[in-house]
């Protein structure tokens, strides 16, 4: 059985719990991007995305929507992971492996520093 | 919890159930599991969005993307293409009526949507009505909080008042209104009800709200109850509406587990039960003090007011029935402020309406609109206009009680004044869009039919004076029919609205009055001409080969169910006139146009 409501502080605490619920479904948040193109997925994406998932889960962090998108041309670059904080440039980061993630997350999507030996491209 | 990076939503409303939702949930289901997405993408069950003429839909966020009639076959190619690689399937997004090329790649940019303003269907459609915890994500029972908790029931009633919110049921009684006569009735025993009778030819606001956002029923309810100082209450939805019922059921029970419900709602002293009365589906059940006496457990009938339900209700208490969308707005007001409510709309009418557009339209489905917005802007622009190149001839509002409007009143705001100044009635939202293939004399007829059969017979001008005149409507499409029917018919249709205790009777003569003022032209072709214009009323029509065209390939003979039509292969054929039931089939077969109708 579930936890009687018996106060407002209970019932923010369940909608705060419960705001990752609904909260994909909702625009106007950061957004990580993994390009999952063939030519991506032959590179490694799909160890890259699960690696963002669970870096995602470790830290806790719920207010960002991740995406994939198909093939955007330099294969050879792949795998390809977009960040782009809200209000900020598009920042494109090439030969991502799952070791990589942890620092692009930690580094640029939480504290906005950009792993600059990483960066392939930026886009206004 | 992990993060689910997207969410695949599923429409389980009654529409995209009837075309296969449910298969296509499941196929989903397996096919995330198959390929190891299930941990990373949530699959949601929704209640309706609204554009059922398109179901079963599934939309997929962050994208936003809309899919439309999604088979069980296009699962694979969602997975593979959309939630694998990121490739939005283009074929299965929303297009353009009659512009299959320009695909809307997102929900929010469907024309459908951009016109409307979702207040009481906020939540229909985005979250999964089985799942207290998204209503709460989504302020679900803040309002419920700040009214128990921050406010006085004097102060939350204020609020209603201010916000200018009428009767969603049909009346356009104001809320506010209604709940101070309950509050003020002596008293310690009270009621709340909510009146889920929908039962109109062409409506389904009530169950689409119920289906898709049942909490907020609860917490309206809730709200009501604290205001005017009621601990029990019922919901009275027909047996009919078995989805609803059982998410009806859920939310109950999930609301109670939370404390919600029952005694000592979120730590305090007010106390509301609340149980749901299932009705055996008779249309004058929507009629209050019938509603109130089916409860009872007494034969469904109207008895005068007064006294009002207001002082003397449900067994005798002070009672005070609501309609389900009218519940559905009280939580949004009192969260949001009677201000805000009454910013929009128009001077007399506030806030929004559900509409349920049916019939001769594109965009068949769910619409809530602005109070104010003319009836051509909901239908053409919201409901894309007429399908198959056909020219709109009329609008039915508000079902069997309401009216029948031509081209020439679409400029109409809908608000509750100048709709019945139509001599139609808002009523409860349906909208019935006619093209010129439909009679108006079959209309009318249609509409008696459903309110004959479903007068209780309690007054004899109700339940004598339909079937009179539904007789006078028969003779007529009959081709027998007299100029003076026309002047009976209105004389008739008076007295029953004067004679009737109730709003089925009151109400009942509302399309033969409005076609006759509106289309009387069409009525004496029936009568003068002996003529349908529409070429729908069997009598006055004969379909006929034209020996010129006709090729004799013998497709229509085949398809004949009565077997009327003869003639040797490759020679002309003929329909025999005496047999012929006009059924129309032969003419859907004829390779060569050959067969008309007049």
């Amino acid at each position: 059985m579930k936890k009687k409501i018996t106060s407002l502080e209970d019932l923010r605490k369940i909608k705060s719990e419960s705001k990752d619920l609904t909260s994909a479904r909702s625009g106007g948040k950061s957004r990580i991007i993994i390009g999952m193109g063939t030519c991506g997925i032959a590179a490694g994406a799909r160890e890259v995305m699960t690696a963002i998932l669970e870096i995602l889960d470790k830290k806790g962090i719920k207010d960002v929507a991740v995406e994939t998108t198909g093939c955007i041309g330099m294969c050879q670059k792949e795998p390809l992971v977009d960040v782009i904080r809200l209000g900020e440039s598009r920042i494109t980061y090439g030969y991502v492996a799952p070791e990589d993630v942890e620092r692009i997350i930690e580094d640029h999507l939480v504290n906005g520093k950009i792993v600059a030996d990483k960066v392939i491209g930026r886009t206004d | 919890m992990a993060l689910y990076r997207a969410h695949v939503l599923i429409c389980k409303g009654t529409g995209c159930t009837a075309s296969g939702s449910a298969v296509v949930f499941d196929a989903m289901k397996k096919e995330l599991e198959r390929r190891g997405l299930d941990k990373e993408v949530m699959l949601v069950e929704t209640g309706c969005h609204g554009m059922c003429e398109m179901g079963p839909i599934v939309v997929v966020y962050p994208e936003g993307s809309f899919y439309c009639r999604v088979t069980p076959e296009d699962v694979p190619e969602i997975v593979e293409e959309h939630l694998y690689k990121g490739r939005v399937v283009q074929r299965l997004l929303y297009a353009l009526p009659g512009e299959e090329s320009i695909k809307v790649p997102h929900y929010k940019d469907i024309p459908f949507y951009g016109k409307q303003l979702r207040i009481a269907l906020k939540n229909c459609g985005y979250i999964n009505p089985d799942n207290i915890e998204e209503y709460i994500a989504r302020d679900g029972y803040q309002a419920l909080a700040k009214a128990l908790l921050e406010m006085t029931p004097e102060e939350t009633l204020e609020e209603v008042k201010k916000s200018g919110l009428r009767g969603r049921g049909g009346a356009g009684f104001p809320t506010g209104r209604k709940w101070e006569f309950a509050k003020m009735a002596p008293g310690d025993k009270k009621y709340i009800i909510c009146n889920a009778d929908e039962g109109d030819p062409g409506a389904f606001m009530d169950r689409s709200v119920l289906e898709g956002d049942p909490h907020a029923i609860v917490e309206g309810m809730l709200i009501g109850a604290y205001v005017i100082g009621a601990d029990e209450g019922y919901i009275y939805c027909r047996a009919e509406y078995p989805l609803a019922i059982k998410r009806l059921i859920n939310a109950i029970k999930q609301a109670e587990e939370m404390g919600l419900l029952g005694d000592n709602i979120m730590g305090t002293d007010f106390c509301f039960h609340l149980h749901i009365k299932e009705g055996a589906g008779a249309f004058v059940c929507g009629e209050e003090t019938a509603l109130m006496a089916s409860i009872e457990g007494k034969r469904g009938m109207p008895t005068p007011r007064p006294p009002f339900p207001a002082n003397c209700g449900l067994w005798g208490k002070p009672t005070n029935i609501n309609n389900v969308e009218t519940w559905a707005n009280v939580a949004q007001i009192v969260l949001n402020g009677g201000e805000w409510y009454s910013s929009i709309g128009t001077e007399t009418s506030k806030g929004t309406k559900i509409f349920a557009v049916t019939g001769k339209v594109n965009n068949t489905g769910l619409v809530e609109a602005p109070m104010g917005m003319p009836l051509r802007d909901i239908i053409f622009d919201i409901g894309g206009g007429i399908p198959n190149g056909k020219k709109f001839k009329a609008v039915q509002l508000g079902g069997p009680s309401g009216g029948c409007l031509p081209e020439s009143m679409l400029d109409t705001p809908v608000d509750y004044e100048s709709i019945n100044a139509t001599g139609a009635i808002m009523g409860s939202g349906g909208m019935v869009v006619m093209d010129e293939d439909t009679c108006i004399v079959d209309v009318a007829k249609f509409f008696l039919t459903f309110t004959q059969n479903e007068s209780c017979g309690k007054c004899p001008f109700c339940r004598i004076g339909t079937k009179r005149m539904l007789e006078i409507l028969e003779r007529i499409s009959e081709g027998r029919g007299k100029l003076e029917d026309l002047d009976l018919l209105e004389d008739m249709a008076h007295k029953v609205k004067d004679g009737s205790l109730c709003g089925l009777g009151q109400t009942a003569p509302n399309p033969i009055l409005t076609t006759l003022k509106y289309f009387r032209d069409e009525y004496i072709a029936h009568i003068v001409d002996k003529k349908c214009p529409a070429k729908v009323c069997t009598a006055l029509i004969q379909y006929t080969i034209d020996p010129a065209k006709c090729i004799g390939c013998t497709k229509c003979a085949r398809q004949c169910p009565v077997n009327a039509i003869s003639g040797e292969l490759k020679k002309p054929h003929v329909i025999d006139q005496d047999t012929c039931i006009r059924c129309g089939q032969c003419m859907a077969v004829c390779p060569v146009k050959a067969i008309s109708v007049e």
